[in-house]
């Protein structure tokens, strides 16, 4: 799941502005396991613009807000969504583009996205992965340097590895100890001595051939 | 004095130093020390942007060194540049004269002066090591034809005091595989420690310069424990430091006497002063 953080409220009311009259979206996915942009962090800044001299137009959280057509008929079907200035989204940055596309008014950005998170138990989030578009993960134990390892090293542990632990954090295991001991635990350590080939800079970049688009047909 | 590729083919003790450019456009200072170390050193290493510290470029500085008469060793570190920059950077060394390159990963930025900066790796000291190579055969690293090829003498890092060890083990082993001729190290504190780690890595057969670092002062020594990732100065030598009359010295003594031992384990050593290049020579003058 998308992980997310709420922004200060003072950055959202001066991009807020001089609208008047604010419909607030958040999201039924994400978001609301995040504990960002549920119906109670809906209603919470509900509250916020009304002490801020603004009008709540109301809010609804779809099912999931990065989906274009579902927030489409949602705006056109609700007259609160219809009557506002603009609108205020409690979602990742997908789904605040999502309803930028399903509608003509201003967006707000109410959070800012931080990783593509595995959740550890419900409200703790990991992050392991990030969307890089080239999987290495068969040839490292499971373990992913590229996200895990502040360098991103696909041939590490770099010189930094102290006491089994990360330079950059002292207090975090060096991901490439850990690739190690998974890999010793199989006695396949020695498939440590291949030279991972540097990666295309893939998702990560602004890539000439970036998958902006994929489109899948439904099984019959 | 022979070149650092001469001295290491010929299995003479090697004497490298380590000097860092200067953090701004005054480099005559830079250069008298450069002259100073001539015909006492092998060659000088060109830090990167050390402990990503921002100063003046390391190819420049390399060109500075070998324009004194000196070997320069060209450290190049993956973490400001992309796989575009390096080996554009590289071809220029290797047209400046430049022979000897130290491919490192880098220390994180977040270690440095700027710890805001956009860290590259796109490529790691290993598969830097690779792309060397290629350059060395006419090719860059997606094998397109070069005009004119390199002809670097390339090393590495290796940290012979890490823990644990097999980790660094493999990955030692890699950077071989990938095309290392040469190993620089962190600082050695213990001879007897190096000694062992060089039996466990006999089979490779590969030239090895034990890291020397000059020591000063007691609270230099417990500073460095505390914030250098890496370094372990025993307790020992910090408390014949404290109880010195004249820690200087004292810290110069340490340092020969560490040469003196390892001239049995090591192919020969990499000196680090961090600013006091001056007492190299009464450090050499003493083993």
């Amino acid at each position: 799941m998308i992980v997310t953080d709420i922004k200060p409220v003072q950055e959202v009311l001066d991009a807020l502005g001089g609208y008047r009259k604010v419909f607030v979206v958040g999201c039924g996915s994400c978001a609301t396991a995040s504990r960002t942009g549920g119906e109670e962090e809906c209603t919470a800044w509900l509250q916020e613009l009304e002490r801020s001299g603004k009008e709540p137009a109301g809010f609804f959280v779809p099912e999931e807000t990065c989906h274009v057509f579902l927030l489409k008929s949602m705006i056109r079907q609700s007259e609160a969504a219809a009557s506002a200035d603009a609108f205020l989204v409690l979602a990742c940055g997908a789904g605040i583009q999502a309803v930028s596309a399903a509608t003509d008014k201003p967006v707000v950005a109410g959070l800012n996205s931080m990783f593509l998170g595995t959740t550890y138990r419900a409200g703790e989030f990991l992050k392991y992965c990030s969307l890089c578009g080239s999987c290495v993960l068969s040839s490292t134990a499971g373990i992913c340097p590229v996200t895990r390892c502040p360098k991103g090293l696909l041939n590490g542990p770099c010189g930094g590895m102290v006491n089994g632990m990360c330079e950059v954090d002292n207090t975090v295991a060096c991901v490439w100890v850990d690739i190690y001991e998974r890999l010793k635990s199989r006695d396949q350590q020695k498939s440590m001595t291949r030279i991972n080939k540097p990666k295309s800079a893939g998702n990560a970049r602004h890539r000439k051939v970036e998958p902006q688009r994929i489109a899948r047909k439904a099984h019959p | 004095m022979k070149t650092l590729s001469e001295a290491i083919r010929h299995r003479e003790f090697v004497v490298t130093a380590e000097l860092s450019p200067r953090k701004g456009t005054i480099v005559a200072n830079f250069i008298k020390t450069v002259h100073a170390l001539k015909d006492k050193v092998h060659a000088i290493n060109i830090t990167d942007n050390q402990r990503a510290v921002m100063r003046m470029s390391s190819l420049v500085a390399s060109y500075l060194v070998l324009r004194e008469g000196v070997d320069p060793v060209y450290q190049i570190t993956c973490r400001d540049r992309n796989r575009l920059a390096l080996q554009s950077d590289l071809l220029g060394a290797s047209v400046l004269g430049i022979r000897n390159v130290l491919a490192l990963t880098g220390d994180h930025p977040s270690a440095g002066d700027a710890p805001e900066a956009k860290p590259v790796f796109d490529l790691d000291a290993t598969t830097l090591l690779q792309t060397i190579g290629k350059l060395n055969t006419g090719v860059d690293l997606n094998d397109h034809p070069l005009k004119g090829a390199t002809s670097f003498f390339a090393g590495a890092a290796l940290t012979p005091q890490t823990s644990p060890l097999e980790p660094a083990l493999l990955a030692l082993e890699r950077k071989i595989h990938a095309g290392a001729q040469f190993f620089q190290t962190q600082p050695v504190f213990d001879a007897g420690a190096f000694a062992s780690f060089m039996e466990k890595i006999a089979a490779f057969r590969v030239p090895v310069m034990a890291g020397i670092l000059l020591l000063h002062s007691a609270e230099q020594a417990i500073n460095l424990n505390a914030h250098v990732p890496g370094i372990k100065i025993p307790d020992v030598l910090i408390k014949r430091l404290a109880a010195s009359p004249d820690p200087h010295a004292e810290g110069i003594d340490i340092a020969a006497g560490l040469i003196g031992e390892l001239k049995q384990s090591a192919q020969g050593v990499h000196i680090m002063t961090v600013g006091q290049e001056k007492d190299i020579h009464s450090i050499l003058e003493r083993i």
